[in-house]
């Protein structure tokens, strides 16, 4: 009987069964669905409201500054040395003071505060000032105001992806962009996490002594190819765990806030609009029209090729990885010894995460192509190029070699592991893992 | 009788230096077999080629007169020096864990766990963590879980290291039991007194290379000096006069009662030569020949192969 089924059991087993894997589980999706609802609840909150005096010697500005939610404007009569002296008595955020001038156009103002203003209330009342001095300039240069608003257009720009048949699809480049960063982020957090999972394994086998132990009764290669797939194991329960509790939290959150949530993308919605006049119908017609989009672009994206490469490349990237991790455990006495040989493995799948910008940016560049292929960085720069469509052979080409590489890199790490394990107090050269490699 | 294990010319070359020179052991069904050697002398090396850890680069194997092959592991068992246990896990799982791999089931694990454990007195320890046990009850752990399959060979390196001597006297009483029951157990210490008091056969390695093997019981008659110790009284000589030539006296001392010399026989005469010599001129209270400790013979043997 092989004795790989037992060690995975014991691997899984003692790593489901430990404390930090329960708070993991726990905590991993509070945090994950604080994501979604620490904006939403944010958003809900009134922020105090802010009051601004106002001291306009130019008379222009008076009526411009309407009241928002969270700004108060009120003009003061006092003059200015005595407003600055009674700002805290007067309760007032901060005073905006507009001197008068000899142009026939004002181009300055001060906003005091007793504290640095925040950025908000800087842009809100810089724009209010601009758009009032930009249309004095119009009105002074004879522009009638109407004829620059009706130039003023929000393109919405449809990207559509022509596929082999002619057909049509339309796409949305950000949901493709969100789809395929999402997918390899965690794809690289899962290889790092788990990946350093197995290599303080076969550090605390050694450290235990208990290795050799173990070796008489099974081959090393059994040992840690039983390792390896018993923490892809717990890495996949934390993961399925995960998804199912973050699906969850997030659901009974929005079912209780879900009134709420409408509002506040209506008024996120009246918000964007009311930035731009239009006339109604093409406001109302063109909001239709991009969610009829997204729609679409949601359906194109090929959902089932993704989650397929995505358990793929989630899998096969992390076995790749965790050989070689396993065999740096087996090359070191202790953690602080694998520094030298972390580096130069984790550089391609940092350089992945470092280059995922570029790779949306241009999907299909030869620099694409060739992450895509190499098995190192495959796992995260083809998940990022996936949803952006990719040709079945790139996949295939790409799956291939992660396999093969997944083979080379046991065949190496078991070669190193072997030795290794039963290598104790000695400082390990890359010229001595050549050695081993060799014999 | 016939050997259970076998070695021949075992050589094993590591990248600078050669762990193992042509080694041959014969390891006698039934018996305890002692590997001895200095610190470095090549026997972990053999030990691990026997189980199969690593493979020698020259040489046959042979295991009940088969060529060694992966399934002997289930009829090995190896109690290495540098031993020690997954100390998050508890006791009893753990147990059944490594009996497992031996190739136990688990129904048969359980039963054969609960019996040594009895034995030992470690059963309350059951669920509790490794590491709240005691070093001592860690090694007793360790021992049973090399003999829980019950295997024909069992190898110990340096079982008593570790252990009280109360737990020393319990395990060399295991170990004479294992060896009772019909297994074979190869042995290797520093320990040269337990050597001579479990080993039957043993073998010496220095640098690589064996330099002795024999019996115990054999050896120490090839290495003897031929020395003996007398105690007596009365004398009506002086010794060294009544002696002469023939013989080396190494020392003489006087206490309250009597005089305890030691004497060693030169130019081929025998202890009855000596006997005669004394016996007109004192009356012996005692008369027996010093035979040199394996430990002795461990020092000499090894300094004597530094020198060559």
């Amino acid at each position: 009987m092989s004795k790989i089924p037992l060690i995975i059991k014991r691997e899984y087993l003692t790593r489901v069964k430990k404390k930090s894997f329960l708070i993991m589980t726990i905590l991993g999706p509070i945090l994950m669905a604080a994501l979604f609802i620490v904006p939403i609840y944010v958003a809900q909150l009134k922020g105090d409201v802010k009051t601004i005096g106002i001291i306009d010697e130019t008379g222009l500005f008076l009526d411009v500054f309407k009241n928002t939610d969270n700004l108060l404007f009120i003009p003061i009569d006092e003059d200015l040395e005595t407003a600055k002296q009674n700002i805290v008595k007067n309760d007032l955020y901060a005073i905006l003071h507009i001197p008068g001038t000899e142009l026939s156009v004002p181009e300055t103002g001060v906003l005091y505060s007793d504290k640095q203003p925040n950025i908000v209330v800087k842009d809100h009342v810089q724009n209010v000032i601009r758009k009032k001095v930009e249309a004095l300039k119009l009105d002074a240069s004879g522009v009638d105001p109407e004829i620059l608003n009706s130039i003023k257009t929000k393109i919405n720009l449809l990207t559509i992806k022509i596929n082999k048949g002619g057909e049509e699809e339309s796409s949305s480049t950000e949901l493709s962009m969100a789809v395929g960063f999402i997918s390899g982020l965690i794809i690289y957090f899962f290889i790092f996490m788990y990946g350093a999972q197995v290599m303080r394994g076969v550090i605390e086998e050694k450290t235990n002594r208990i290795v050799e132990i173990i070796v008489s009764s099974v081959k090393p290669f059994q040992l840690m190819m039983g390792k390896i797939i018993g923490v892809a194991m717990v890495g996949l329960t934390q993961f399925a765990l995960w998804v199912i509790f973050t699906v969850i939290i997030v659901s009974g959150f929005l079912s209780i806030f879900s009134a709420d949530v409408t509002s506040y993308q209506s008024s996120q919605l009246k918000l964007a609009e009311g930035n731009i006049p239009q006339t109604e119908a093409l406001k109302s017609g063109g909001a239709n029209e991009a969610a009829i989009a997204i729609f679409e672009s949601i359906q194109s994206i090929n959902f089932i090729v993704i989650i397929g490469a995505f358990v793929f490349f989630f899998i096969g990237g992390y076995l790749l990885y965790g050989a070689f991790f396993a065999a740096i455990g087996s090359a070191v006495d202790s953690e602080t010894d694998t520094q030298q040989f972390m580096l130069p493995l984790t550089a391609p799948l940092i350089l992945s995460i470092v280059l995922a910008q570029f790779i949306m940016v241009n999907p299909d560049g030869p620099v694409a192509f060739w992450l895509s292929i190499f098995p190192l960085t495959s796992p995260v720069i083809m998940m990022i190029r996936i949803p952006f469509g990719v040709p079945y052979f790139d996949l295939f080409l790409s799956m291939s070699l992660l396999i093969l590489g997944f083979l080379g890199a046991t065949w190496l790490a078991a070669k190193i592991y072997r030795t290794g394990i039963l290598m104790y107090g000695k400082k390990i050269s890359y010229k001595e893992l050549w050695k081993w490699i060799k014999y | 009788m016939a050997a259970l294990f076998e070695a021949q010319e075992v050589t094993k070359q590591f990248s600078n230096h050669r762990a193992l020179d042509r080694v041959s052991i014969e390891v006698p069904e039934n018996s305890i077999f002692g590997l001895l050697g200095p610190n470095g002398a090549g026997k972990t090396t053999l030990i691990r080629i026997i189980n199969q850890i690593t493979a020698p680069d020259n040489g046959q194997l042979f295991f009940q007169s088969e060529k060694l092959q992966p399934k002997h592991i289930h009829q090995i068992g190896y109690l290495p020096e540098e031993r020690g246990l997954y100390k998050k896990m508890e006791v009893g799982e753990q147990a059944l864990y490594l009996a497992q791999l031996k190739g136990l089931s688990k129904s048969d694990a359980q039963k054969r766990l609960k019996f040594w454990f009895e034995k030992f007195e470690i059963q309350p320890w059951w669920n509790k963590k490794v590491e709240e046990l005691s070093k001592g009850m860690q090694q007793k752990v360790q021992f049973i879980v090399t003999v829980i399959h019950e295997p024909e060979l069992i190898i110990f390196d340096e079982p008593f290291s570790g252990f009280d001597p109360i737990n020393v006297n319990l395990l060399k009483d295991e170990i004479l039991a294992i060896k009772e029951r019909g297994a074979t157990i190869i042995f290797s210490t520093h320990n040269m007194a337990s050597v001579e008091e479990l080993c039957d056969q043993i073998v010496l390695i220095d640098n690589s290379k064996k330099i002795l093997e024999g019996s115990v019981k054999a050896i120490k008659q090839e290495y003897k000096s031929h020395t003996f110790e007398l105690a007596y009284t009365e004398a009506k000589k002086d010794i060294k006069t009544l002696l002469g030539d023939d013989f080396e006296i190494i020392s003489n001392s006087a206490n309250e009662e009597s005089q305890l010399a030691k004497i060693k026989l030169l130019n081929g005469k025998d202890q009855n030569d000596l006997l005669s010599l004394i016996l007109p001129f004192a009356s012996i209270i005692s008369f027996n020949e010093i035979l040199p400790t394996m430990n002795d013979i461990f020092i000499s043997k090894v300094k004597g192969n530094i020198k060559e």
